[in-house]
């Protein structure tokens, strides 16, 4: 089995030598695996080297002339530092691009806080409507991803990771059940690899489980549908990023909000990602005490 | 060299900015692009208003946003904009502002006032127009020499001498604005890293067309062009 990064690899390197539209931009990240395509499409494979500012600046211009870029680093490069660059030289300059990240929240626990970005995707809401924001789940959900941003000219943010599931639910861009509890139970959505640990922690509630890899837009009629009094939201990054999303969707409708996702505080620890996921309790222990709690804390 | 001028828009261009600024007193070269953009679009940049969406047409990329008086003053001149546009300069109706938005006005390549912007972009339209085999525009990018604090420059002056994007001509006006100045010269920044550069008078309109035209085969061209410090 193959991970979501050589899945992005493998994809990327297919649309380059099928789409001439398809240009990739690398700021030295990923640059050794992309060699192949990168003598085969010399004009469209730019390593620019360590500077991401100008990986972004690159990425608006060659959209500019009608072309399709791919830009890819780890998210905290590739979003945290050029923040202004997606702002400007995309989104102003009324043109997209399609970005491609790694390292997520904590995959590089190791690593320390330089290589992780559990701010991104808020990062995006800040910067209007326009942004599709992908979250997979699955190594076997980023080629469909991937490929249906390819044939649009929208600017899409697809964010990697190490965290996977177990099975694959490429056609999860709506909300899709997983688990479905008694009428009027509380709903659960996980975002990306967030659906494991949460299934694994609601065996045996009586709750509703619903999954998608599609954070931006946000299945709003899904969770109208689907929604009761009580709904959780477990996210792989910043908690309560989507809140107010879910928030203005049942805005006329009585209910209660737990957001669970990454902590704001650096914890200035290493580690391994399970460590992180424990200590901001996204595993599904903690997951399980946090939604016991909430669920019981009206009328239980 | 040609002493033909294809347009002269210099008998329009003070009637023009006066239009934007209602200043009766300053000559147009109190603007510090006018020069330099005159020279560009009357005898240099190969667009006009039926070519604006060409894909073979020259860009001309306007870093430094600020003060685009003379810049709209060039567009009107040549036909891209009306003229009664400029009498609303960022008028909550206008679609001129101190900073040009290229979905808002035509002719404008790209929407800049931030600075540090324009030379990336410039560098991955010129990436842009070679991967699709459109080998003869060329790519202007007009930055100020303050401007070049900004360490993105720094990022794109490298890559493009470093990879010979030949198709690149950066134009720094230099009115000596940068705070600490730039010890050693402007265009030693550019050459060290694989450019060609010429420094000219920036207000010698003979001397801005040989630099602007002035370009080699396989380097990246810059033409600083100096003007009266801002004082």
């Amino acid at each position: 089995m193959i991970d979501m990064r050589t899945a992005f690899i493998d994809t990327a390197t297919a649309l380059l030598d099928e789409d001439p539209r398809t240009a990739l931009v690398l700021a030295d990240i990923s640059a050794s695996q992309f060699a192949p395509a990168g003598h085969r499409h010399p004009d469209r494979v730019l390593n620019v080297g360590i500077r991401e500012q100008l990986m972004i600046g690159v990425a608006g211009g060659l959209a500019l002339t009608g072309l399709r870029p791919i830009a890819h680093s780890y998210a905290t490069f590739l979003v945290d530092r050029a923040y202004e660059q997606i702002k400007l030289d995309l989104d102003h300059q009324g043109v997209g691009a399609i970005l491609v990240s790694i390292g997520a929240s904590y995959d590089g626990s190791a690593e320390g806080r330089t290589h992780q970005s559990p701010g991104d995707v808020a990062l995006f809401d800040s910067l209007g409507d326009g942004w599709t924001v992908r979250v997979p789940g699955h190594p076997d959900e980023v080629a469909p991803l991937l490929r249906n941003a390819a044939t649009t000219d929208d600017p899409t943010y697809l964010r990697l990771s190490e965290q996977r599931n177990a099975e694959a639910y490429p056609d999860a861009t709506a909300l899709r059940v997983l688990r479905r509890g008694l009428s009027n139970a509380p709903l659960v959505v996980a975002v990306g690899p967030m659906l494991d640990p949460t299934m694994a922690a609601t065996e045996g509630m009586d709750v509703t489980v619903a999954y998608t890899h599609t954070s931006r837009p946000l299945d709003t009629p899904g969770l109208r549908a689907l929604a009761n009094t009580d709904v959780v939201l477990v996210e792989p990054y910043l908690a309560g990023t989507s809140s107010a999303l879910v928030n203005r969707a049942l805005a006329d409708v009585p209910h209660r909000l737990l957001a669970l996702g990454v902590g704001q505080t650096d914890l200035r620890r290493y580690g391994d990602p399970a460590d992180h996921a424990r200590w901001h309790g996204l595993d599904a222990d903690g997951l399980r005490r946090s939604i016991s709690a909430f669920l019981g804390s009206v009328g239980g | 060299m040609t002493t033909t001028l294809p347009t002269d828009s210099s008998a329009r261009l003070p009637g023009l900015i006066r239009r934007l600024t209602g200043d009766e007193k300053h000559a147009p070269s109190a603007h510090s692009t006018i020069d330099v953009l005159q020279v560009l679009y009357d005898r240099v940049l190969r667009v006009t208003p039926d070519t604006a969406d060409d894909p073979e047409r020259d860009r001309f990329l306007l870093s430094k946003g600020h003060g685009p008086a003379a810049y709209y003053a060039v567009l009107a001149a040549h036909g891209f904009i009306p003229d009664a546009w400029l009498d609303d300069l960022a008028g909550p109706e206008s679609r001129l502002g101190h900073h040009p938005d290229r979905l808002l006005v035509p002719g404008v390549e790209i929407g800049s006032g931030s600075l540090g912007h324009g030379l990336g972009l410039a560098v991955g339209t010129a990436l842009g127009l070679r991967a699709q085999g459109l080998l003869n525009p060329r790519v202007y990018v007009l930055l100020g020499d303050a401007e070049l604090d900004e360490g993105s420059n720094h990022e794109a002056i490298a890559y493009a001498g470093a990879t010979g994007l030949d198709s690149l001509t950066a134009v720094v006006v230099d009115n000596a604005s940068a705070s600490y100045g730039w010890a050693g010269g402007i265009a030693s920044r550019f050459t060290v890293n694989g450019w060609t550069a010429d420094t000219v008078d920036g207000r010698d309109h003979e001397a801005l067309y040989a630099a602007l035209t002035g370009h080699r085969p396989r380097h990246p061209h810059l033409v600083v062009a100096r003007i009266e410090s801002k004082g």
